[in-house]
């Protein structure tokens, strides 16, 4: 116990030292970045490294008691009990940068192997991450990416290829593959659905979709009231509506409730990116057929089996190396520290009750 | 089709109280709601000449659903503003009323709807009643008491889902029903906001209390030197809208199906635009809810409209804000012409 707070008091110490270091050079050039990554991949990976038994894994969430990061974090319980490690799940209430610096200081203090942690900023909490990171921990990102800087490897719920191709694919089987079709979005000016949005429209180039037009894009704003207005618009601006993709939950949820309770559920399909919960209700009577969302249990799960890759020495975090991750098996690390979960899961009427997030 | 185009057109701008007060400033009343009425006919009748579907059954259903919300919010807020005070915590007190009824369903899945629809309303009117105890007896400013109950209400909320959402798989199918019911081909909900207005338009038209609280906001130095319980009107009026507002987050909930913690984020800004465009005075004394209810149905058709025209997304916001803008103009502009008539043919007290 007495040693235990000794090595403590002496580690903040250490703690604070750094962060006045860190703090005197900070912003100084655009090297000091690499610097601090560099190090990282300069060890030898040993594939054939085992696992420590009791190898400490603290998943620390945006926010607690959020039912996504609720989910993510039992994937991670499960695969840190896999491996026999020890599983700790910390977390403030609020989805705050601040709050989570004051965790990973405490989980760095604690000398924790492995913390697997979705930022709520990417840049706020990068000086703790690489505290932690100093004193031996391990740091992985989920969902939510810091700076590359302050992290070992990010992993990535999905590329955004993969949510465009799924997408595409699945209006496609819905519509029968003819017909024109339109997106619903959130904002005109949110990055990752203009992203998604270029890559649909480059995905509808392909040969097997020349019989799906793409009539036009509508923004929801991310609000029920505009998404409804939008989807009513959409409605009666193109009378030969087959389909509408919303790759965003609100508008999903929005579009769904409203052909729902109205004169065109079940003539026009309506897919996207949305939670099991929120389209439960809409599955079951038939409103939608399937819709996508990456396995928020896989992403923690993958996670935690990264982190243990890492705190093992299977891999560095250097791109192009494998490392296996339990029953989802073999991953392969890509450019800047990333692994990609796999196209996002399909959810239709078999199989959405078998999820609760 | 077989829909009569009328229920687009919303209450109509009936005359509520005969004689008695000054005839002048009421012929000029009755235009300005009329002009608020020939605006949205115009709009219709634009948008259905280019786009002959916007007149279907269903598009007017949508249209007469999708202005309920706010058109009770609106009537909430003009009962106030008559009295030279805002509420501008009626966003969160209808997120978190929308949020306390999908909880309650999530707790007891067989409560009668009813049950509901008066809880909500009930919670609505406790968050009003803290409002109105801090404006009216602690003499605080409005703007600023429910600035700050609209980060309370907000925030109570937000620790209260904890992240949570209700989702339409939660709440039974005869509440979800409330919003696609009909009776006649006209829903159910734009019943019962015509029934809102109807009512609280005959309560300040034609009761004593009700005229009081005009005088109020022309004057309420004046108005309690006459004897007029300033405090306690002041109190109901901010009452009657957050049990308006509780009862709009009931309907929210019913008609989205799906609520978290953020439903109804800053929608008391388009409250107080549909009470201005409609004709209500911000510094209080003058306007009718039959005009603010004009105002929310307004509103609400432009957004339809303008996504059934494929306008610019870009573009929307700025057409609504000009609209509200070219609305205060014509307030002003009528005000100083009321008021040069009334020097100029009726020169009193001077």
């Amino acid at each position: 116990m007495t040693i235990d707070r000794v090595r403590t008091g002496a580690t903040a110490a250490t703690a604070l030292v750094l962060l006045l270091a860190s703090a005197a050079c900070g912003g100084t050039t655009r090297g000091d970045a690499e610097d601090q990554a560099a190090p990282q991949a300069t060890g030898q990976a040993d594939p054939n490294a085992e696992i420590p038994a009791g190898l400490s894994v603290a998943f620390l969430p945006k926010q607690l008691n959020n039912p996504y990061f609720t989910v993510a974090d039992a994937g991670g319980e499960a695969a840190v009990t896999e491996y026999a490690g020890e599983y700790r799940e910390v977390g403030p209430s609020e989805a705050t940068a601040s709050s989570q610096v004051s965790y990973i200081n405490t989980l760095s203090q604690q000398q924790t192997d492995v913390i697997v942690t979705a930022a709520n900023d990417p840049n706020a909490i990068c000086g703790a991450l690489n505290q932690a990171r100093q004193a031996g921990a391990t740091v992985v990102t989920f969902d939510s990416d810091t700076d590359p800087a302050c992290r070992d490897l990010f992993v990535n719920q999905a590329s955004a290829e993969g949510i465009a191709q799924t997408q595409i694919e699945l209006i496609s089987e819905q519509i029968g593959g003819e017909g024109q079709i339109a997106i619903l979005s959130a904002t005109p000016n949110a990055t990752n659905q203009n992203a998604w949005i270029e890559l649909m429209e480059a995905e509808l180039e392909r040969p097997e979709y020349e019989g799906i037009e793409l009539v036009t894009v509508a923004y929801g704003n991310d609000d029920d009231q505009d998404s409804f207005q939008e989807t009513q618009g959409l409605l009666q601006s193109y009378p030969d509506l087959a389909g509408i993709v919303s790759p965003t939950t609100v508008g999903i949820a929005a579009a769904a409730r409203y052909l729902s309770g109205s004169e065109y559920r079940g003539e026009v399909a309506l897919t996207g990116l949305g939670t099991p919960n929120q389209m439960r209700e809409y599955v079951e009577d038939g409103t939608v057929e399937a819709f996508a969302l990456w396995n928020p249990e896989d992403l923690g799960y993958l996670a935690a089996w990264a982190g243990a890759a890492l705190s093992a020495g299977q891999i560095t975090g250097a791109e192009g190396e494998t490392f296996t991750a339990g029953r989802l098996g073999e991953y392969e690390v890509g450019a800047n520290g990333e692994v990609v979960l796999g196209p996002p899961t399909v959810f239709d009427a078999d199989n959405i009750d078998d999820f609760d997030f | 089709m077989a829909e009569p185009t009328a229920p687009a057109a919303a209450p109509p701008a009936a005359p509520a109280a005969n004689g008695r007060a000054a005839t002048k400033v009421r012929r000029v009343r009755q235009v300005r709601e009329l002009g608020i009425l020939l605006a949205l006919v115009l709009l219709v009748a634009v948008t259905a000449a280019a786009n002959p579907r916007f007149l279907t059954a269903q598009s007017v259903r949508d249209l007469l659903l999708g202005a309920t919300v706010l058109t009770i919010l609106a009537v909430g807020q003009t009962i106030v503003i008559i009295t030279r005070n805002v509420d501008l915590s009626v966003g969160s007190v209808l997120g978190l009323s929308a949020f306390a009824t999908g909880s309650l369903f999530v707790a007891f899945p067989d409560l009668p709807v009813l049950v509901a629809v008066a809880a909500g309303t009930a919670l609505g009117a406790v968050c009003g009643a803290l409002n109105g105890a801090l404006v009216a007896a602690a003499r605080v400013p409005a703007l600023v008491v429910t600035l700050g109950t609209l980060y309370v209400f907000r925030g109570v909320d937000h620790s209260w889902a904890s992240g949570a959402q209700i989702n339409a798989a939660d709440l039974p199918d005869a509440f979800l029903g409330l919003s696609t019911a009909t009776v006649l081909g006209v829903p159910v909900l734009a019943f019962a906001a015509l029934a809102v207005v109807l009512a609280a338009g005959w309560y300040l038209g034609s009761y004593r209390s009700g005229r009081e609280l005009y005088a109020i906001g022309s004057e309420p130095a004046a108005a309690l030197l006459s004897g007029i319980p300033v405090g306690r009107r002041v109190f109901a009026a901010f009452v009657v809208n957050g049990a308006l507002a509780g009862l709009a987050g009931v309907i929210y909930a019913a008609r989205f199906g799906t609520v978290d913690a953020t439903a109804g984020t800053g929608l008391e800004l388009q409250v107080v635009a549909a009470a201005v465009v409609g004709g209500v005075a911000i510094f209080g004394g003058s306007g009718t809810v039959y005009g603010a209810a004009l105002g929310a149905a307004l509103l609400t058709t432009i957004g339809t409209s303008l996504a059934v025209l494929r306008i610019n997304p870009f573009w929307q916001q700025a057409v609504v804000g000009l609209l509200i803008l070219a609305a205060i103009g014509l307030d002003r502009l009528l005000a100083v012409r009321t008021a040069r008539r009334l020097r100029g043919g009726a020169p009193r007290g001077a």
